[in-house]
């Protein structure tokens, strides 16, 4: 252990944090100001993930932490290694064992299960920021469920691109009510949201804002009648490693003549079933 | 082939030891001894605490150490210690009237009561390189004269005794702590000035230009600059008395301003307000600046595209620890979004080339 409290912050603060977890699960998809303190990495880098993880851990909790879907990306091994010494608890690369995954960019392709806990990193939590830079504004619009500004934007982009050009930080609507943002992740994800037996909890550090989709709630990405949302990927590729077809891809480039493979974002998916294809040719 | 994102953990490892390695420098060299940080680079340490927010001189010198004399890493590991410490009260407001002072100037009055005092300062140097200082020479001792009796009245206060400067409004009894809750704007004044007291020097700086250069304009005097050491008590309700128990420096501005008045109000001179830790006068002076052009709205002045007078962008965006960190994050990893941004670019592009074959 170390000299800090358990999960390096102190109790009075990680009261605060999950009095605002608390709020944020009764109202879903709405922003919760809460009083973020300065932590031992820099802002935009996990820092409101890392609040709300540190807020949810118990000594008895098995954590995971990946970034764009890897465990062994460097901010990931980071902010593991920050938990695994303030906090003294198991780690794991297994999406099935862990009962809080802290992650940044991607949903774990295995499905949540109950009990578990799916912390995003989030680094702009306001959904609208990018037409309204005005936090005095924007929560005003949420207030009056004033989302006419949004709805045309996405219609401009079917106007110009002929599909709502939105490839990440896709906006959902919450159960019907507030229009959020799931954090960067790719469109690909977004129907991973919507009735999610695991909690999902967003923060947001340098904004000061956490909110949360409680598990089994509605989460619908916008969209219109003859544009309807499709989560997209890679076109036409598989997995190099594992064949996967149905996993979200990163496209590796190989050579300098422009030679490219597509390998599994999520290293544990890939991993378990590159493991289970040895087992069977066993 | 997949080891684009493997071995993450030891590339840390070693990054941290090369780190630790190019810190330390050439080791025929004498290590950097942290009190030598202190004294001779005490402008430096300033800074880390003011905008740190921490008045600790040997932590600051600490933090500069081993942040290899970057001001606003060391500033990062300042704040982060100042988080985990416990909290138990706040302390009287400081007497900057009772102040010890070091520097004390006035632009507006060619003498005062007190008397002016230049103090420590590189104004009316020439900024001429002296190549004397690469050898250790000794220095002799400045000469020195007896502090003034009694207490030294802030100059703007003459001012006030006429009523020509707008007396500033009481203090409320329970002042709000910008550590303890999230900034809401609007943001009531002492929020403001704590936020711009650990703003950014640099930041702050800039935006104060630009209102002197007439984004926002409000000609500003220097009613009066001081620096001191000022001495900080509290009161303990268990014991029911005040102790104190440090004296810390700081630098403080109060500008003059005009206002011109309006319907309700005669026209009077206004303030703005500057206190930062330490010798750190650009910084009071750029927040003095910024303060007073953050209360146009308030004085019923003509607000409109100047940055300066908008409170949520300069409360936004004034702290160098949330904008460098934020920065900077855009060197990590992004490619789950940018393979998404590149299905979403070869998508069109494929097909306004399979419109082009069909065409042809």
């Amino acid at each position: 252990m170390s000299d800090y409290n358990f999960a390096y912050l102190d109790e009075a603060t990680k009261r605060m944090l999950r009095r605002a977890i608390l709020k944020a699960v009764a109202i879903p998809g709405y922003q919760v100001p809460f009083s973020r303190r300065e932590m031992p990495m820099p802002y935009g880098w996990g820092t409101g993930g890392v609040q709300v993880t540190a807020a949810c851990l118990v000594p008895e909790d098995t954590l995971k932490v990946i970034d764009q879907g890897a465990d062994d990306t460097t901010n990931a091994v980071s902010i593991r290694k920050f938990f695994a010494r303030v906090a003294g608890i198991a780690t794991t690369e297994a999406t099935a064992e862990a009962t809080i995954i802290q992650t940044r960019h991607r949903i774990p392709e295995t499905p949540l299960t109950e009990g578990q806990i799916l912390v995003f990193q989030v680094p702009i939590p306001e959904p609208l920021r990018f037409l309204e830079p005005r936090e005095t504004e924007t929560r005003t619009m949420h207030a009056l469920e004033d989302y006419g500004l949004i709805q045309v934007r996405l219609y401009e982009d079917t106007a110009r691109h002929g599909e709502i050009a939105r490839a990440y930080a896709y906006p959902v609507r919450v159960e019907g009510r507030y229009i959020m943002d799931p954090s960067p992740i790719p469109k690909f994800d977004n129907p991973k949201l919507h009735n999610a037996p695991a909690l999902q909890l967003f923060g947001a550090g340098r904004e000061c804002r956490i909110y949360a989709l409680p598990p089994f709630t509605r989460v619908e990405s916008l969209d219109f009648e003859d544009y309807p949302f499709t989560a997209s990927k890679a076109a036409g590729q598989t997995c190099a490693i594992c064949g996967a077809e149905d996993s979200y891809l990163d496209e590796v480039i190989i050579d300098d003549a422009g030679g490219r493979m597509f390998v599994c974002s999520d290293t544990d998916y890939c991993a378990t079933r590159c493991a289970a294809q040895a087992e069977d040719a066993a | 082939m997949y080891v684009a994102v493997k071995g993450g953990a030891r590339a840390i490892e070693n990054a941290h030891r090369w780190l630790a390695d190019a810190r330390r420098g050439d080791r025929d060299l004498p290590d950097l001894d942290v009190a030598q940080i202190r004294e001779q680079l005490a402008l430096a340490v300033d800074r880390v605490m003011a905008e740190g927010s921490l008045y600790d001189p040997d932590l600051a010198a600490l933090a500069l150490k081993q942040a290899r004399g970057d001001a606003i890493e060391a500033v990062f590991l300042i704040r982060t210690f100042r988080t985990t410490l416990p909290r138990f009260g706040a302390s009287l407001p400081i007497r900057t009237d009772a102040m010890q002072i070091t520097r004390r100037i006035s632009a507006t009055y060619k003498d005062v009561p007190g008397g002016q005092v230049l103090g420590p300062t590189f104004d009316y140097t020439h900024r001429l390189l002296d190549f004397t200082l690469s050898d250790a020479k000794p220095v002799p001792a400045a000469a020195e004269a007896a502090a003034p009796a009694g207490p030294v009245p802030h100059i703007l206060s003459h001012l006030g005794a006429e009523g020509l400067i707008q007396p500033e409004p009481a203090e409320p009894a329970d002042v709000p702590d910008l550590t303890r809750a999230p900034l809401a704007v609007p943001a009531a004044r002492p929020l403001r000035l704590q936020a711009l007291t650990r703003g950014d020097e640099g930041f702050l700086l800039s935006l104060a230009y630009s209102t002197q250069r007439g984004y926002g304009r409000n000609h500003a005097f220097v009613g009066e600059l001081r620096i001191g050491y000022v001495r900080v008590a509290a009161y303990l309700p268990k014991l029911g008395f005040e102790i104190e128990f440090a004296d810390i420096l700081v630098t403080e501005c109060e500008s003059v301003n005009q206002f011109q008045g309006s319907r309700t109000q005669p026209a009077q001179f206004t303030r703005g307000y500057g206190l930062v830790f330490g010798q750190s006068e650009r910084q009071a002076i750029s927040m003095a600046l910024v303060d007073r052009a953050l209360r146009a709205r308030e004085l019923g002045e003509e607000t409109g595209t100047a940055s300066a007078q908008d409170e949520e962008f300069v409360l936004s965006h004034c702290d160098n620890i949330q904008s460098s960190g934020f920065l900077e994050h855009i060197k990590l990893p992004h490619y789950v979004d940018f393979q998404a941004e590149l299905e979403l670019i070869r998508k069109p592009r494929r097909d306004a080339y399979a419109g082009q074959e069909a065409a042809e």
